[in-house]
């Protein structure tokens, strides 16, 4: 099993710290995983994206131009990603900031409203991880167990009180998320 | 699935982070440097650590790269264990002192990690500074180790083997990085700690040091690059060179993948370039083509006798790496006529994803193909 992912948004929806939760988790499934961000002079309400790789086998490239899933958090991503997404792989984005949906019908896609969900909730910084959860929900890589073991290994011990939000909202997401085609 | 001790050690971390605290767990003496993207994570992660506080290491962010490379010779006259790191244009400013230090034959590690250039080129990844690191800016006959690690392990082991060859060859060593490997995380395992050299082990290590450790029952040591007598600095010079070619008998090392007995075409590639080319390698495998890879884990010394004994079987090579070619020309020497090499990659940033190497292959086989060869053999 290798599964290659571009998590795509803009800088501050937790794009980077989401790709590493899943990394972690996928360290804690006894995965190889490698996590590559575009770095430079991004910033808040800039574009960020990171590709994450999970694989029973020694990671080769951590620089590739097709992805098993792509998840965008907004509309220039959708752009840039959907057509780099390999035949058969899954596109995930959120409700709320795609206006024009994905178009391809050799990809399956999902659709899932973090962004009202977490305005909804009053707690707008779990809404990478209810984005999190709707990929697990899709693409089980690694069991919410072991991303709360990530969680326990990524965040510095005086964070730890706030796992257990972040399990709550992963566990929302996988109820969320939506199949669109 | 790995037990779970195994998998509580293993850390996700950054290359760049991980040199930093390598190099504290090596028990080096300290840094010099300077802030510059794509590796300013070293010097971030050093002041997170503070290990100036537990092992007693010195961490120092200097004016300049200048400064830098200038701290790190005057701590490499004391016998110290000290390194510096930063990207293109900063080890560019460095290369005269780096060549000051080659002259006085002392230890230092130099962590470079390449973007695109030149000039100020961009702080995105690049393979461009090949030719800085293995033939040097700087004056005279001289040569530094170069090692070139391709992954976020072998970023903390290139700081336990750099350690280790400076003291035993007295030369400045290079690590050769780039953005990619640097700003990349992966899993990683961090060496146990390992105390800091005390002055009676620096004193037995380095008995030419200027540290004063012993002074009452010795004469004084001095160390200088220049000298007025020519006959004197020849001598020097030949001395030096004696060592340089002990290192390339010795030191120089690399990593086959898929290579075997029936390998029709070889790729020759270093740090980023080898994991993309690693997953090109795959690919062509998956279509019946015979090819496999040749990874130099040092630059200098190059690995000039494998890849001279391998050319003898093989159809041709290619040479990828993320410039506009400057490997390709060690390679060429390296095979003595008896294959043809090829270049490609992208620069200035711009890194080549497996499928540009797969294509870069195809075009490169067609050329190569003889009229032996079956028809139909590129399936695609």
């Amino acid at each position: 099993m290798t599964e290659e992912i571009i998590i795509s948004g803009f800088g501050g929806q937790g794009v980077l710290s989401m790709g590493k939760i899943l990394a972690y988790a996928g360290i804690m499934e006894g995965k190889q995983v490698s996590w590559m961000p575009a770095y430079g002079p991004e910033q808040r309400g800039g574009t960020a994206n990171v590709t994450v790789i999970i694989s029973d086998d020694v990671v080769s490239s951590p620089i590739v131009s097709q992805y098993d899933t792509a998840i965008v958090l907004n509309q220039p991503s959708l752009e840039k990603f959907e057509p780099c997404i390999k035949p058969g792989g899954v596109i995930i984005y959120d409700g709320h900031s795609i206006i024009q949906p994905p178009k391809r019908d050799d990809i399956a896609a999902y659709r899932i409203d973090a962004m009202e969900e977490a305005a909804r909730t009053g707690n707008s910084k779990v809404f990478n991880m209810l984005v999190l959860g709707g990929y697990l929900k899709v693409c089980p890589v690694a069991s919410v167990e072991d991303v709360v073991r990530g969680l326990h290994k990524a965040l510095p011990e005086r964070h730890h009180k706030l796992i257990p939000m972040n399990e709550e909202a992963i566990r929302r997401g996988m109820e969320i998320i939506k199949k669109m085609n | 699935m790995m037990d779970n001790n195994q998998q509580n050690d293993y850390k996700l971390l950054k290359g760049n982070e991980v040199i930093a605290l390598a190099a504290i767990r090596y028990g080096y003496d300290g840094f010099f440097g300077y802030p510059i993207t794509p590796q300013s994570e070293v010097l971030e992660t050093l002041a997170v650590e503070k290990p100036w506080e537990t092992t007693g290491m010195v961490v120092l962010q200097a004016e300049s790269e200048v400064a830098s490379i200038n701290m790190l010779y005057g701590a490499g006259c004391t016998g110290k264990l000290v390194f510096t790191s930063s990207s293109s244009p900063g080890i560019a400013l460095m290369q005269e002192g780096i060549s000051y230090m080659c002259g006085n034959e002392l230890p230092g590690v130099i962590v470079s990690v390449g973007r695109g250039g030149p000039g100020l080129g961009t702080i995105q990844p690049g393979q461009a500074d090949y030719n800085q690191a293995v033939y040097g800016g700087g004056n005279g006959d001289y040569n530094c180790i170069v090692l070139a690690p391709n992954s976020v392990q072998e970023m903390a082991d290139c700081m336990g083997k750099a350690a280790q060859l400076t003291f035993k060859w007295r030369t400045p060593v290079i690590i050769l990085s780039d953005g990619v490997i640097g700003q990349m995380m992966e899993k990683v395992i961090l060496p146990p700690f390992t105390p800091r050299r005390t002055d009676a082990e620096i004193a037995a290590q380095c008995p030419w040091a200027t540290n004063g450790i012993g002074l009452k029952s010795r004469h004084y040591n001095a160390l200088s690059t220049l000298e007025f007598d020519p006959q004197v600095m020849e001598d020097r010079n030949r001395a030096m060179a004696e060592k340089y070619k002990r290192i390339q008998a010795e030191e120089a090392d690399y990593e086959l993948y898929r290579v075997d007995d029936d390998t029709d075409y070889l790729i020759v590639a270093y740090g980023i370039s080898s994991r993309v080319s690693m997953k090109a390698v795959d690919i062509l495998r998956e279509n019946g083509i015979k090819v496999g890879m040749l990874r130099p884990k040092t630059l200098w010394p190059f690995p000039s006798k494998a890849i001279s004994k391998l050319s003898e079987k093989i159809k041709s090579i290619l040479c990828v790496e993320q410039s506009e070619g400057q490997m390709i020309h060690d390679v060429r020497l390296a095979t003595e006529g008896q294959a043809t090499v090829y270049h490609t990659g992208r620069s200035g940033g711009m890194i080549s994803s497996p499928v540009d190497v797969v294509d870069a292959f195809k075009s490169m086989a067609r050329e190569t193909i003889t009229k032996n060869w079956p028809k139909g053999y590129w399936i695609k």
